[in-house]
């Protein structure tokens, strides 16, 4: 088992380290000179004082040496510097980072309940009519473009029907709760306010239902495989054989086997919806990296983009760390591999 | 009147040739019946009807008669009433018929708690008792295990042992001997026939295999194509084939002559 | 899937008629399958047509700024115009002539870039399979539209960057997909048969090797068109593909955020990107249950 760990922990280390190469690479093939941005025009003009920022810098250095520099800067977590807000992009992504944490948690809780609900409904239905419909509903769910289906549900759910507020995490000019996990639902309830914590709760309906969709397609399409090839067990029949209530044949013998596949997808679904929210956020000024992400890419901010990327590669990798030790824990035959 | 009778049974699916095309046998109580027959024959698809089993999209004529009620018209819950309580069946591969998550003791005692409306506790007994039946050894310990500690032949007496939870009045043994070695198909065998002797359920027996046809079966039904081309009571069928095909199974097997010569008592090794 | 003969041991199964519930194996009646397949094909049948005749239908030059701003739907504009008054309804039309070609363009070049890869990886195994496999998985570990963001924002935005970005997201994907089909078909017989003609081994890759792939590989494809336009519309949405005035469904779309009373400028150019990339999913969907399930495993696409 220690040996499992061990390996899986040196690949995942290996792979963070080539996010890091790739993020630093990313950097490196900014066109144009940085120096010019950071200097004043008359002083770009002067080639001495540039070439005295380009030493400053490192620029002038081997690539390797660069890296090492990118490498130690990592580390003391100096991401360098966002050119929108002038912070440090380190200090920036702690500030938003719970926001998207806790947007991605819900909209993974209903891509799960949604996505494995629907599925199992599928499967126990298959090839009837509520198998094919879903079947285009979960095709429906990854196609659509989510920035446009954002739009959408805003306009409709929010603007017209007025049902959800479609704008922050909290109504305007509310106080937010004191902050412990920084996820507002569950800073609520620990202060033990619960008209607030429906009101968060209020506003991440309509972001995490958008932000879950490509994720309730998949997770229904996957769920609904996985059922079906546990149903096609001889287990299943012979427990049917036996005289026990469907309910209970589905309860204790299907799910069991079905759902571990679907366990373990969970870290990965997590971290693709937190790539999502890229796309999503900003539609409803929800104040997380996602929005950030975009204010960065639309004024070309470079090291908070690849602040965002590198963040959420890692974080990435470090899910799937924890879902293959998961489903090493759960297989025992996976350990051996 | 017989406990099972299966009256013109006819199984087709729609645009093919019928699985199960007029077949008509009978079980009495306490008999052992075979059915054999190659794959394809329709002898599974016969014996599952007897439960109440039929494939996705059949239409099905004649009528399956257990204990005085037609099968194939019983609602589900008279279904379920039926399965696992008065007609048990262990299935081919006990690799694949046992659930490889649940413990033994969940999967010997879950149809018993149900039929039976038994506590935890008493189910429990019934489990170490029905292990002990099947000769294995440490019962108590293998009711935590799970199934993939055991071996091929024990998982099978396993699953007979669930099969006979609820000591149903007919236990069907769909190849149960087919997915094991040699040696330990003979440790099964021995065990079906002591069971018949110590408690008087009947059996419909079904293989593609003759040679354990005798040593275990009292009336023999050979079946081709969906239909029963042959039936009587096995010593008979074996030593005087009136059909063509019964014929030619009896020729396919090694050393057939001394098969059919063999005085009908249980091979010996219990090592499975 | 056809049925085949049944092994009534195999396929006896459920409840008599009524209370049918289980079924044994996957069995899927072509007839329910078709339908979705054909109206993925009906879909792209259309938007090329809408493709080759753009010129012909569209009533107002995409790039003519000629008429009123935020016109609501109307006869004369379909769709309404745009806040610097273009007709939304010829933008979408000439719209068609970006995405759909491009992500095809795109698909393609990420198709031949990790094919060749995976099948060098597959088929020399060794040191060779085990860093290339290592460099693939790396590029796994940055989800899509996070590492294409990155790539199109430090090459600078523009269409042409928004492709190799994409190219570098997709590449991993034919490559793992290639490398296991080539692993599965190296070892196998006739590849030991022509080598001991004395076959070269390159000429044994492209001749033995090859036709063997192009099947699953061009599943895969059609699968991933489908997200290829929903990552280029999402790249221009973000400002990183397409640039204004270029009349691209993405860029569309988010003009229309920034215009969110006006409902119309961001809607037509959504239902665009959603009809064609479903389209691309249904037939793909159909494409991969005529594969057989051996090789429609290695198929499987993975979300990133």
């Amino acid at each position: 088992m220690l040996m499992f760990v061990l390996k899986r922990a040196g690949a995942a280390v290996l792979l963070a380290i080539g996010t890091i190469i790739i993020a630093f690479l990313l950097t490196s093939i900014l066109p144009g000179d940085p120096t010019t941005a950071m200097l004043s025009e008359r002083a770009a003009g002067d080639p001495a004082i540039v070439a005295a920022l380009r030493e400053k810098l490192g620029l002038d250095q081997p690539l390797y040496v660069q890296f090492f520099i990118y490498l130690g800067n990592l580390i003391t977590g100096d991401l360098g510097t966002s050119t929108q807000t002038s912070r440090p992009v380190l200090t920036d992504l702690s500030q938003f980072a719970p926001a998207s944490a806790e947007l991605a948690l819900f909209a993974a809780i209903i891509a799960i309940v949604l996505g494995v609900g629907l599925g199992v409904v599928a499967a126990l239905r298959a090839n009837g009519v509520i198998d094919n419909v879903l079947r285009v509903v979960s095709l429906g769910g990854v196609s659509v473009p989510v920035f446009w289906l954002g739009l959408i549900v805003a306009a409709l759910f929010s603007t017209q029907l007025r049902l959800f507020p479609s704008s922050g995490r909290l109504d305007a000019g509310q106080t937010p709760p004191p902050a412990i996990t920084g996820l507002f639902t569950v800073d609520s309830l620990l202060a033990g306010d619960p008209g607030l914590f429906f009101q968060a709760v209020s506003h991440l309906v309509l972001p995490a239902f958008v932000l879950s969709a490509p994720m309730v397609g998949l997770m229904l399409r996957f769920s609904r495989a996985s059922v079906l090839e546990v149903l096609g067990n001889d287990y299943v029949r012979a427990a049917t054989a036996k005289g026990l209530p469907a309910w209970t044949v589905v309860r204790r013998h299907v799910l069991r086997g079905a759902l571990v596949p679907v366990i373990t997808v969970l870290g990965t679904a997590f971290a693709s919806l937190l790539a999502g929210t890229v796309l999503v956020e900003q539609i409803f000024a929800w104040p997380g990296i996602g929005s950030y992400a975009y204010r960065s890419a639309s004024n070309l901010d470079l090291p908070s983009i690849i602040g965002v990327t590198l963040f959420i590669a890692l974080v990435y990798v470090v899910v799937n760390f924890v879902t293959d030790l998961l489903y090493g824990i759960i297989d025992p035959r996976i350990r051996t591999a | 009147m017989s406990l099972l009778t299966i009256d013109d049974l006819h199984v087709t699916l729609p645009g093919r040739p019928a699985l199960v095309d007029g077949v008509s046998l009978t079980v009495d109580a306490g008999q052992l019946v075979g059915i054999a027959g190659e794959s394809g024959s329709g002898k599974t698809v016969s014996a599952l009807a007897t439960l109440g089993f039929l494939p996705d999209g059949a239409s099905t004529t004649g009528s399956v008669v257990f204990d005085g009620r037609d099968v194939l018209r019983m609602n589900r819950k008279q279904l379920q009433e039926m399965r696992g309580n008065d007609v048990a069946m262990v299935f081919q591969d006990p690799m694949t018929s046992l659930h490889p998550m649940l413990s033994i003791e969940t999967q010997l005692t879950e149809h018993f708690r149900v039929h039976r409306a038994a506590t935890k506790k008493q189910a429990r007994a019934r489990a170490i008792e029905l292990l002990e039946l099947v000769r294995i050894p440490n019962p108590a310990a293998a009711l935590e295990a799970y199934p993939h500690r055991f071996s091929g032949g024990m998982r099978q007496r396993i699953a007979i042992a669930s099969a006979l939870a609820c000591e149903p009045r007919l236990l069907i043994a769909d190849e149960v001997t087919t997915a094991l070695d040699v040696t330990v198909q003979a440790g099964i065998l021995h065990l079906l026939h002591d069971l018949r002797e110590q408690t008087d359920m009947a059996m419909l027996f079904i293989t593609h295999d003759l040679s354990v046809m005798n040593v275990t079966t009292d009336y023999l039904y050979v079946m081709h194509s969906g239909k029963v081309v042959e039936h009587g009571p096995t010593r008979d069928v074996l030593a005087e084939p009136a059909h063509a095909y019964t014929r030619s199974l009896i020729e396919a097997l090694p050393g057939a002559r001394e098969v059919l010569a063999a005085p009908s008592t249980a091979a010996e090794g219990d090592r499975a | 899937m056809t049925l085949t003969d049944i092994d009534p041991k195999l396929d006896a199964d459920g409840i008599p008629s009524r209370h049918n519930r289980w079924v044994k194996r996957l069995r899927l009646p072509a007839a329910w399958r078709r339908p979705l397949g054909i109206a993925g094909l009906v879909i792209i049948a259309f938007w090329v047509l809408v493709i080759i005749f753009a010129p012909l239908i569209a009533p107002f030059d995409p790039l003519a700024q000629d008429s009123a701003r935020y016109l609501p739907p109307s006869g004369d504009h379909l769709f309404g115009t745009d806040g610097v008054g273009r007709d939304i309804f010829s933008r979408v039309i000439y719209g068609a002539q970006i995405s759909i070609p491009i992500a095809l363009l795109l698909v393609a070049l990420s198709v031949l870039v990790g094919s060749t890869i995976g099948a060098i990886a597959g088929y020399f195994g060794g040191v060779v399979d085990t860093v290339l496999m290592r460099i693939v998985d790396l590029f796994f570990a940055f989800p899509a539209i996070i590492l294409a963001m990155a790539v199109a924002a430090a090459l600078g935005p523009s269409l042409v960057n928004a492709v190799l970005a994409i190219v570098v997201v997709f590449w991993p994907t034919y490559a793992r997909v290639t490398r296991s089909l080539v692993l599965g078909l190296r070892d196998s017989n006739y590849i030991a048969a022509s080598r001991l003609l004395g076959v070269s081994s390159f000429r044994a890759l492209i001749r033995e090797v090859l036709p063997n792939i192009v099947g699953p590989v061009l599943v895969l494809a059609t699968l991933e068109l489908g997200n290829a336009i929903l990552l280029l519309s999402g790249l221009s949405y973000l400002g990183l593909g397409a640039v204004p005035p270029t009349p691209e469904w993405g860029a569309m779309v988010s003009d229309g955020a920034r215009a969110f009373y006006n409902y119309w400028v961001a809607l037509f150019p959504g239902i665009a990107i959603f009809s064609v990339v479903i389209a691309f999913n249904f037939l793909g969907d159909v494409l991969r249950d005529a594969l057989d399930p051996r090789t429609a495993k290695s198929v499987a696409v993975v979300d990133r």
